[in-house]
């Protein structure tokens, strides 16, 4: 090779590297570890720590423990699909670009949306960016967020709008739901986009068609994050006048995983299809008229249209993208209702047991498969109690709403046995009665 | 070589009744949907397809028989780094201890994980030659929009929010000028000399006390190293202004040479490139930033601090940009970056380097009889040819190339970029192909040179030997399907 080349020995093919930058010693990394070592070496990380599988988790707060069918597990381990690049090259990527039109398909069903994008990093940079098309469409400079939205959607929304001049103020809560009086008297003609969660961070409904009209009275653009599964159960967002909806979509066949890789849903109307971020799958024929699938509308994307980009995402989620078509091929429509209304019943029950547990519920709003609690003591004692009973509990709020002293968020998806939940529940119940017999010492 | 059946969409396999899942019914007291949410927010309709399981598997991975990956076949696409995914990877990111894992978990019940994110950051400064890195961001473009915001933050803290221009080469990718224009700032192109590597006189006109940055990939698009790069770090840094590298092109200078040596203040590494993680279709990806210790107080919050034996999240942060992804960024590639890492080590990554340039220098030199190479005499992991021979002679173009070369079980090359070169064919042979494979390209490539002189119209009519044959891109944008609908 080298002969053919013209180069006496590898080092000559590295000579146009500066002598000042060139590295004269070895990296300091460890290895070189064979498959043995390696597997060893993960598997000790893996035993620091506690997984769901040995642990009921009544975690929720973005991500989901829901159940995934070995079938959808075992579509994005084929080696065809996960060791593909971005199907630029449509011939030899039909397989990739037919599951992506048939998820951009699901996605656009489950919100009632014209058009959905092949993904967008997870739910934060998806409403972010969503955020950004919709005051770049109505040409305004001000978002309005609920404050009743994921903290840390929120936390990127700021960081991801901090370059661009675009102001965030956030409406308030109220009995757990967004303000919908102080909403309708903050928008105004310079509001670009209302931004809302359905369900919202603390698991209650929106009453979404209010602030959406409100909204697009003052012509504001509504921006809905949506929960997918809920929407087995939940109307699509476009019937209460979504005209952006994102959304998180780990919950369909995506392992927790530590928090990624995530997926994020994307989806608009047909008429701000120009303005969409990201990769967009269509449907088209070969020479032969028969149909194939291709990337297209790509001049609105950084590769093209660089500085005039409608956004700077390149590599999004593909795979992840898969996965969640194949859950929702599997499940199908009577599985992803069931899914939704197992979620739904089994919330319902925990709340209204650890209620008489002495456990008061925060809101009484509606709400899905989460909901606020206040407990007696720091929820960060209840949950030391709970691991011990191999039990993950909630998500203690204190730390995301300074107001929400010992409260605690909880999740129940259809993986919770009603052994799981009762088991929760008498372990805080036991625990109450202590803080109580605590107090009156 | 491909499954050539059409496969409908899995709408048109839907018949009522059927699902491929069974889920036991609720065990708990049943609750009233429409006793506690308001009826209007109810669902009626949900028009999903109905498909039973082995349907639903079939459909699928009829699917995948249709599609190209590293694992099918050789995959030389330019600016890529379509290396080889070792399986060990994927056993270890599939542990229930690294999967089953919920990113809100108390830090004490998964210091597995911090650890294991601890030691990639460190291994990636280590071999970036940077400070502290974030893993956070989900993407390269993502670690560039992190690493941009970092250097406004920078300015701005010194009272230099003035600084509103950041230079960016002409052979640049994409990403680069969309993200400084996210991040607020003017991207101004700098032009290419004839060498194919930045004008520095040209360079140094650009360069005033406006500008705020400096974005360059280095080996640059063109398989290029910029040899003058000490001299253009130091020129910028002499008028304020941050050198940010664009690391997608690491693969070429692993164990060589280290863009924080080389003066870069700022770098984004594209895991899915340089180590060894799926590239799934497009995503996911991972786009960790490694910084300097002057931009190390504006890294995205949370970092993941060591202290005594235990680590632990730190989120105070006055100085952050903040967040950059819901959580901690994708977090399963991470766990196969650092198998990758520790299966190789440092003899290891720096023969990846070594291999990945010789391999690139040897198909160059394989394919410069039958095709143009417009630029430079050797390059380094990746190189840019022209089909512009193949055009003026033939009418035969980058485009039909490409498509030919999936007849003899190839991926295609990265076509029409970078924009410097006229017909480009850009190729990125990696470090894990063998040199059968290089030569079984090499052959098939001289073969399409050939076929462009002696029949043109077979190269312009390929694919012949696909799923599909050529599609209508432009019948796509016009008539625009992009979902299914009954009877549409």
């Amino acid at each position: 090779m080298l002969r053919k080349i013209g180069a006496g020995d590898v080092s000559e093919l590295f000579a146009v590297i500066p002598e000042k930058s060139r590295l004269g010693t070895d990296l300091f990394v460890p290895g070189p570890e064979t498959e043995l070592e390696i597997l060893a070496y993960f598997r000790n990380l893996a035993r620091e720590n506690l997984n769901l599988e040995d642990y009921a988790c009544f975690l929720g707060g973005g991500v989901y423990d829901h159940f995934i069918p070995e079938a959808v597990s075992t579509i994005p381990q084929r080696s065809e699909f996960y060791t593909s690049y971005t199907p630029y090259q449509a011939e030899v990527s039909q397989g990739m670009l037919q599951a992506i039109y048939e998820y951009q398909t699901f996605v656009c069903r489950l919100t009632g949306m014209d058009v959905s994008n092949a993904s967008m990093y997870d739910g934060a940079t998806a409403l972010a960016e969503a955020a950004i098309m919709a005051c770049d469409t109505v040409d305004r400079d001000e978002i309005l967020v609920s404050r009743a939205v994921n903290p840390s959607y929120r936390a990127t929304l700021a960081t991801y709008v901090s370059g661009m001049g675009l102001r965030v103020r956030e409406i308030p809560i109220r009995d757990g739901v967004t303000d919908v009086a102080a909403m309708a008297a903050m928008v105004s003609e310079s509001t670009g986009a209302v931004l809302l969660q359905q369900p919202n961070f603390f698991g209650c409904i929106e009453a979404a068609k209010q602030i959406g009209e409100t909204a697009k009275a003052k012509g504001a653009m509504f921006v809905v994050s949506a929960d997918p599964i809920s929407l087995g159960m939940l109307v699509p967002p476009a019937e209460y006048g979504a005209d952006i909806v994102t959304g998180e979509g780990q919950s369909l066949g995506i392992p927790p995983a530590f928090g990624g890789p995530l997926l994020g849903i994307f989806a608009t109307k047909m008429k701000h299809v120009w303005r969409l971020p990201g990769r967009l799958v269509g449907a088209t024929v070969d020479t032969e008229g028969r149909r194939g699938f291709v990337l297209t509308l790509q001049t609105r994307e950084q590769h093209i249209r660089r500085e005039r980009a409608t956004s700077n995402i390149c590599t999004n989620q593909t795979l992840m993208a898969l996965a969640a078509a194949v859950y929702v091929s599997a499940l199908g429509r009577n599985g992803f209702r069931q899914v939704s209304n197992l979620c739904f019943q089994k919330a319902h029950y925990a709340r209204e047991q650890l209620r008489i547990a002495g456990v008061e519920p925060l809101w009484n709003a509606p709400f899905f498969q989460e909901f606020a609690v206040r407990l007696p003591a720091p929820a960060e004692e209840l949950n030391v109690e709970l691991l011990r009973h191999n039990v993950l509990g909630g998500l203690p709020l204190e730390a995301y709403y300074p107001e929400l002293k010992d409260c605690m968020l909880l999740c129940v998806t259809e993986k919770r046995t009603k052994q799981d939940i009762d088991r929760l529940v008498s372990v805080v119940k036991e625990y109450v009665q202590q803080q109580v017999r605590a107090a009156h010492i | 070589m491909f499954n050539s059946k059409y496969e409908p969409l899995i709408f048109e396999l839907s018949a009522e009744g059927r699902s491929g899942v069974a889920l036991p019914p609720s065990d708990v007291p049943e609750t009233k949907a429409e006793a506690s949410i308001p009826r209007e927010m109810l669902r009626q309709d949900l028009p999903l397809p109905e498909v039973g399981e082995v349907d639903v598997i079939r459909h699928f991975i009829s699917l995948s028989q249709r599609n190209f990956g590293v694992d099918t076949g050789f995959y030389p696409l330019g600016s890529c780094t379509m290396k080889y995914n070792p399986k060990i990877n994927e056993r270890v990111a599939g542990l229930a201890g690294l999967r089953e894992l919920h990113p809100l978990q108390p830090a004490d019940t998964c210091q597995g994980a911090l650890r294991l994110m601890y030691e990639l950051s460190e291994a990636l400064a280590e071999i970036g030659g940077m400070d502290a890195v974030t893993l956070q961001p989900a993407a390269g473009a993502l670690g560039e929009l992190t690493g941009m915001l970092m250097v406004r933050a920078y300015h701005e803290r010194a009272g230099e929010g003035s600084r509103r221009v950041v230079i960016i080469p002409d052979s640049a990718h994409g990403t680069n000028p969309a993200t400084a224009v996210r991040c607020g700032f003017e991207a101004l192109n700098v032009p290419s000399n004839e060498r194919g590597t930045v004008d520095i006189k040209k360079f140094k006109e650009l360069l005033g006390p406006h500008v705020a940055g400096v974005m360059l990939t280095n080996p640059n698009t063109l398989g290029l190293f910029e040899t003058e790069i000490l001299e253009i770090c130091d020129m910028a840094h002499r008028r304020g202004a941050l050198m940010y590298c664009d690391g997608a092109n690491m693969n070429a200078i692993l164990g060589q040479s280290r863009p924080g040596d080389m003066g870069f203040d700022v770098m984004h590494f594209n895991l899915h490139k340089t180590f060894s993680t799926p590239h799934g279709g497009g995503g996911p990806g991972a786009g960790a930033v490694g910084v300097k210790k002057t931009l190390q107080p504006f890294l995205p919050s949370p970092t993941i601090e060591k202290s005594d034996k235990e680590y632990r999240l730190n989120f105070n942060m006055p100085e952050s940009i903040g967040r950059v992804h819901s959580f901690y960024g994708n977090f399963s590639v991470l766990v196969r970056a650092l198998a990758y890492i520790r299966a190789n080590g440092p003899a290891g990554l720096r023969a990846i380097s070594e291999t990945a340039v010789l391999n690139a220098n040897y198909v160059r030199s394989r394919l410069l009889d039958d095709y143009d190479v417009p630029y430079g005499d050797r390059c380094m992991h990746e190189f840019v040819a022209s089909a512009k021979r193949q055009k003026d002679e033939n009418s035969v173009r980058a485009l039909d190339i490409a498509k030919r070369i999936i007849d003899f079980g190839f991926h295609p090359p990265t076509i029409y970029f970078p924009l410097v070169v006229e017909e480009a064919l850009m190729i990125e042979p990696v470090e894990t192909e063998s040199l059968q494979t290089l030569d079984a390209f090499v052959d098939a490539m001289r073969q399409i040179a050939q076929e462009a002189r002696e029949d043109p119209e077979i190269v312009k009519t390929a694919p012949h030997n696909a799923p599909v044959t050529r599609l209508d891109e432009a019948l796509a944008a016009r008539r625009l399907d992009v979902k299914w609908t009954p009877g549409g």
